[in-house]
Parts: structure tokens; C-alpha cells; sequence
């Protein structure tokens, strides 16, 4: 008996962001409000990260609550029906329920159930990770539509006493709906980590240390100099690869989106990558904060709101962050 | 050729002063980064960053954190040229 042979799936050539969504915590957390248990001052917080407000969730809101409202709104904009969502992935790391997964509930929760559903955790890259994996998922034939969220509610992993990273952040969610695509809207992704450089950001505890008394409740710490350093001289490589695999120079941009970890870190990274005046740069860091792995979308869901004329161009997007780990890919707006 | 301390020490003041704006006069060996010249830690990995391509040498981030003097940081410099 001869075996017969197998039907393989294939997808279309291209595919796109067909549209956005944003959700953020619902308080303005001031610098004033965090200054006293660090010993600092609101000047002291803006010259070191630009941040005036971050975006805060009250607590009965979770990470999955603004992972919904996000990927609602991408859903609604985007004029594909719930229903014909297939795939959701959602980018994230402070998911306070390990598992079931965030995005098997938010899929749910925006009528694509059955649609297949997981989490991915790329920290900071998360977001341009997810969107590579729905590119290339949709191309291969393995889903049609599909739904991605960075979300985060890192307020419930900061120490107030911390004077590393805890006041950057912020809560937030954004999403995306991908897909197919007449033309290339999704360029190659230039990906990758560096493990030796575990320890520069992250954790600061296991939640079995916690569980045994060993350590308070685990919160973010960083090696600030050396992230900058990392984030900006060695990203500035990773998005020039960016630029060039899609076959593109930096001038044919309208917009530059890099994670939005740190005033300082964006206008060196601008500066390195010498970025015509013409191309605009996202800083919605200022009045969201750092909501790693939402905050590329959040901060391209507000350049659209902003500067709708950037509707039909190519942005660069790049994410970098704890692992360490980096994304980045060019895209053309919706 | 290597360069002097003197040469050192006048091209690490320009990328201060092109960094924080402050005067290369201010810039002398005894000055700590952060008490005298009130440089953050941001500024200082630029400044570090840029001496590295300026001078040909590497500044590893666990040796940032010991150039606590202008000093600190010429000295290195000199000792590590190529």
C-alpha cells in the first residue's frame, strides 16, 4: 500500500497591519507621587527619562482587561469580523496567571473563539516578535486573520524604593490585526538575544523564593548605563539591518517606533541611526511610560491619531529589551 | 602613536563639552564625573562610548563604573591605547 501524500497549507504572499487598538491604565501617575520613597525629585525623573506622567491601572483592572479593550477597538477599526480572527498571540510578561494563557481568554472575550491562542515572552521585543510570527503564520497558510496585543500591568511588578527602573513604568495595552496582503507591508524581521546579558535586566527573585520566604515579592530591577548602552550603539546595528533587509534607506521612512524605554535611549538612538528631519519619532513615552512589550503599539496607535497623514507609510519598529532580546522590522502604516 | 595624557585628557574634554554643553576648562584631572561635573550616568556611557571610537580603545561597562575622576578615565585610556 503506497502512503499517500500529505496536503500541505500555504498562504498568501504578503500580509499587513490592517489596523490598531490602545488601551492604558486609567490614572496619570505624576513624578511627584513617586519621588519620596527614592529620594528624588521631579527634575531629578523627567532629565533622566523624559517621563512627566505614566499611565497607571487601578486594580481591579488586569493585564488582560486592557489586552481585550486593545484588541477590541484593532478588531472594530479594522472591519474584518471577530469571527474570522484564527490567531491570537499575545506579548507579555506580567500576566499575574501563568496560565491559562491571556490570550486564550481575550480571544474569547472578542468573539474569535475558537481562534488558536498563546503567549509569548519577549520582554520589551515581544510585540515585534508576535508580529513576525503572525506574518509568517498567515504566509504559511497556518491563519488567515490574526489578533496581536503586547499588555502589561507592570505596576504590579515595581518597588516603590527602586531607583533602577520601577518609576519608568507604566500599564498599557496595544494590538494589531494582521492580515493578507496584495502588496509587502510587513518587511523581514532582524531578531535575535543574548543570554550572556541575563542579568542586565529582569527579575530580581523567583516567586519560589517568595513562596519560601526568601525574597520579598519579585519586581523589575536593571543595570541602567549598561541597557542604555546596549539599546542604543548595538540596537542602532540591528535597525540598520532592519532598514536594508527591507530593501529600503533610512530617508523612505515616515516614522521611527523604537520601544519606548527611555527618552534618553530614543533621541541617542535617532541621533545614531542619523534619521533624516522628515521622519517622525514616536515619544509617547512621555505621558505613558515604559510598558514594554505594549508600548510599540501604543506609541503607533498615538503617532496615527496625531499625525494621520503618516497613514500609507513605512515605519520602523524595533523592541529591545530583558533576556536580552530585540525585534525590529519596517512596516507600512495603516 | 599612542597620545599623551596631556592629548588624552583635551580630547576627552571636547567629548564632554559636545555631550553636556560643559567648558573643557572645567575638565581637569581631579573633577569627579558625577560630584564636580555632574554628569549622569546616561551621559557618562556616551562619553565612554565615544572615547572608545575617539581613542581606539575598550571600556568595558564593569570598568565605567571605577573611572570615578577625569583622572580615572585618562589614565585607562592611556594604559589601554592600542
Amino acid at each position: 500500500m503506497s502512503t499517500p501524500t500529505l496536503k500541505t497549507a500555504t498562504g498568501p504572499a504578503y500580509t499587513r497591519i490592517l489596523s490598531y487598538g490602545a488601551a492604558r491604565g486609567e490614572n496619570a501617575v505624576t513624578n511627584d507621587e513617586l519621588v519620596g520613597p527614592i529620594d528624588s525629585s521631579d527634575e531629578w525623573i523627567r532629565q533622566r527619562t523624559g517621563i512627566v506622567t505614566r499611565k497607571r491601572a487601578v486594580p481591579t483592572t488586569s493585564a488582560t482587561d486592557l489586552a481585550t479593550a486593545a484588541a477590541r477597538e484593532a478588531v472594530e477599526r479594522s472591519g474584518i469580523p471577530a469571527d474570522r480572527i484564527d490567531l491570537v498571540i499575545a506579548a507579555t510578561i506580567s500576566n499575574a496567571r501563568q496560565t491559562p494563557s491571556m490570550s486564550a481568554v481575550v480571544a474569547d472575550r472578542i468573539g474569535a473563539n475558537p481562534a488558536a491562542a498563546y503567549d509569548s515572552n519577549a520582554a520589551c521585543a515581544g510585540f515585534a516578535y508576535a508580529v513576525a510570527q503572525a506574518d509568517a503564520l498567515i504566509r504559511a497558510g497556518a491563519a488567515h486573520y490574526a489578533v496581536v496585543v503586547g499588555a502589561e500591568k507592570l505596576s504590579d511588578v515595581v518597588d516603590p524604593t527602586d531607583r533602577s527602573i520601577s518609576f519608568l513604568l507604566g500599564d498599557g495595552a496595544g494590538a494589531v490585526v494582521i492580515g493578507p496582503s496584495e502588496t509587502p507591508a510587513i518587511g523581514p524581521t532582524v531578531w535575535g538575544s543574548d543570554g550572556s546579558k541575563a542579568d542586565t535586566v529582569g527579575m530580581n527573585a523567583t516567586l519560589i523564593e517568595f513562596r519560601d520566604g526568601k525574597a520579598p515579592w519579585p519586581t523589575l530591577r536593571q543595570d541602567g548605563p549598561s541597557v542604555f548602552r546596549w539599546a542604543v550603539w548595538e540596537m542602532a546595528k540591528v535597525a540598520r539591518k532592519a532598514i536594508e533587509a527591507a530593501g529600503i534607506e533610512p530617508g523612505d521612512l515616515a516614522a521611527f517606533i523604537p520601544h519606548q524605554a527611555n527618552m534618553r535611549i530614543i533621541d541617542e538612538f535617532a541621533k545614531q541611526l542619523k534619521l533624516p528631519e522628515s521622519v517622525v519619532i514616536a515619544r509617547d513615552i512621555e505621558t505613558t511610560g515604559n510598558t514594554s512589550a505594549a508600548s510599540i503599539p501604543l506609541a503607533a496607535h498615538r503617532l496615527l491619531e496625531e499625525h494621520p497623514e503618516l497613514s500609507g507609510g513605512l515605519a520602523l519598529q524595533i523592541g529591545f529589551g530583558a533576556g536580552l532580546v530585540f525585534g525590529a522590522q519596517v512596516v507600512v502604516l495603516p | 602613536m599612542a597620545l599623551s595624557a596631556d592629548e588624552v585628557l583635551a580630547g576627552l574634554a571636547e567629548l564632554i563639552t559636545d555631550e553636556t554643553g560643559i567648558s573643557a576648562d572645567e575638565v581637569a584631572l581631579e573633577k569627579s564625573f558625577t560630584d564636580d561635573l555632574d554628569i549622569d550616568s546616561i551621559s557618562m556611557m556616551t562619553i565612554v562610548v565615544n572615547a572608545e571610537e575617539k581613542f581606539g580603545v575598550t571600556i568595558p561597562d564593569d570598568e565605567v563604573k571605577n573611572l570615578k575622576t577625569v583622572g580615572d578615565a585618562v589614565t585607562y585610556i592611556t594604559s589601554n591605547q592600542a
